[in-house]
């Protein structure tokens, strides 16, 4: 790969645009648009955690519901609403994601219900959605020890890239040189930036360990860039309006 | 919810709501944007007070019903999603759903607005069928003017995108570039009235739907015929009252109608 297909350096992000308060009904709600792909979180809670048996008498839950709206795929036909297989896992991993910088322990026996849509897709929608929820925690008010901030990460034609998009995920497809690597390799990340430490790590393809290594150096320098976005987002939505 | 309730009646006996509203008063602002999500092909988001509702619609493509082979068709759906208020819930579509689904759904098919026949392909093959679907955003009362309105705008919005044929197979190009307008013949509207004890609201909040007598829901077209209408809730009503709610929609639709894009 010598040049990316909308001519963005290698490490470079798409254009982000992050904004909280957009869900008046929530106790806390967070838009992260990077490229075509936008997410909206909304967070309630916490509540009374029914059924009873998944209450924890020593810290709150935190439950992460991931959902792509009917509409939101930019690149095919209408997805059929309700669960899936696929959207089960990512609200599995973006719980996991979410977790390390939250501390729950105030709200025993209780539920914080994190609600993740997609309204529009361009490959890193699980980012997208990690992005919108720590935003979304962190204007509700909760105690977290850091935001979270995600991105993924390509190897794609034996070139590692920041923020892989659709066309990149299949690059074989829409190659406008010719290739060297049949291989697109997706790798989502999540971070807490101020302590340095990785929260999501998923794999799709093939890396060398050198290649990850490099990958995860890139990741890291692109979150931080992400964090500084929705920290002044958050810091926007209490500035006094003059 | 009894003491709501009774403070909500003898509000509205005065003519003023919780919010401070006339009876026959929709809230503000009221806001219809278009094109608000690249994956649809047509897109529009309404805002009434608090209440915000997204509406996307797709269009694909697929094989006709057998009683009717020229004739494409549409398929509205509804999620009351949990991330538009606390009192939705995870799962299979709810009964109020379903009902705001279809009763939007009657609106736009028998207003006419779509012209079904020319969303025919290849007669007895294949047609296009228009997909809306309704997701509220915030929920803050009157889902179903929103929805309905919101639906009519996406409609306003879409453009029909790239088919491709190759051996008589048909495949849609959704990367390709959208051109053709769908055609629109009418614009159907609809306008939700609440009866509470003796009196009429229009444009409930969350607290007047859950203590109302009866409501009715009524789409009118253009014109300013009425082209589908609900009536819900657990009590009845005379002849009169439906008149009275009737003639109060049509004209609030009349009203709500000046909120669309121009033509």
């Amino acid at each position: 790969m010598k040049q990316r297909l909308d001519g963005r350096k290698f490490d470079e992000v798409r254009p982000v645009i992050a904004k909280v308060g957009i869900v008046k009904n929530a106790i806390g709600s967070a838009m992260f648009q990077i490229g075509k792909t936008r997410a909206i979180a909304a967070v309630y809670g916490p509540r009374e955690l029914y059924p009873r048996f998944l209450q924890n008498p020593e810290k709150g839950l935190l439950r992460c519901n991931y959902n792509m709206l009917p509409f939101s795929g930019t690149n095919g036909g209408r997805i059929r609403p309700g669960g899936n297989r696929r959207a089960k896992e990512i609200g599995l991993v973006t719980q996991k994601a979410l977790l390390p910088a939250l501390d729950l322990s105030e709200f025993p026996n209780a539920v914080v219900d994190v609600f993740i849509e997609i309204e529009q897709s361009d490959a890193g929608t699980r980012c997208a959605g990690i992005c919108a929820a720590s935003m979304a925690l962190a204007h509700a008010g909760f105690q977290m020890k850091d935001l979270v901030s995600a991105i993924s990460v390509g190897i794609v034609d034996n070139e590692i890239i920041a923020d892989i998009d659709y066309k990149e995920e299949h690059y074989p497809e829409f190659a406008k040189e010719e290739i060297k690597s049949e291989y697109s390799t997706d790798i989502p990340v999540a971070m807490m930036s101020n302590l340095d430490k990785f929260t999501l790590l998923q794999l799709d393809g093939r890396a060398k360990s050198d290649e990850l290594k490099k990958s995860l150096e890139m990741a890291k320098k692109a979150c931080q860039d992400i964090y500084e976005i929705q920290k002044k987002a958050l810091k926007q939505a209490y500035e006094v309006q003059k | 919810m009894t003491i709501t309730k009774n403070h909500i009646i003898k509000l509205i006996k005065q003519n003023v709501r919780l919010d401070g509203r006339k009876n026959d008063e929709y809230r503000k602002p009221i806001t219809v944007e278009l094109g608000v999500t690249e994956g649809a092909e047509g897109s529009a988001r309404v805002i009434i007070g608090d209440t915000e509702v997204v509406v996307g619609v797709k269009m694909e493509i697929m094989s006709p019903y057998p009683d009717s082979p020229d004739q494409g068709t549409i398929m509205v759906g509804a999620e009351l999603i949990p991330f538009a208020s606390p009192d939705y819930e995870s799962g299979p579509p709810s009964i109020k759903a379903i009902e705001l689904a279809r009763v939007i759904d009657r609106g736009v098919r028998e207003s006419k607005c779509l012209d079904f026949k020319s969303m025919c392909i290849k007669s007895g093959e294949k047609v296009w069928v228009c997909a809306i679907d309704i997701i509220p955003i915030n929920a803050a009362g009157n889902m179903f003017d929103a929805g309905a309105i919101g639906a009519l705008a996406a409609l306003m919005d879409t453009r029909l995108p790239a088919l491709e044929e190759k051996d008589g197979m048909y495949k849609i190009n959704y990367e390709g570039e959208r051109t053709e307008k769908i055609k629109l013949n009418n614009q159907p509207i609809s306008c939700t009235v609440l009866k509470i004890g003796d009196n009429f609201v229009v444009d409930p909040l969350p607290e007047e739907e859950e203590i109302y007598d009866a409501r009715l829901t009524v789409a009118v077209d253009e014109s300013g015929d009425i082209c589908a209408m609900q009536k819900g809730g657990d009590h009845a009503l005379s002849a009169d009252e439906i008149m009275k709610m009737v003639e109060l929609a049509s004209k609030k639709c009349g009203e709500l109608r000046k909120f669309l894009p121009k033509k």
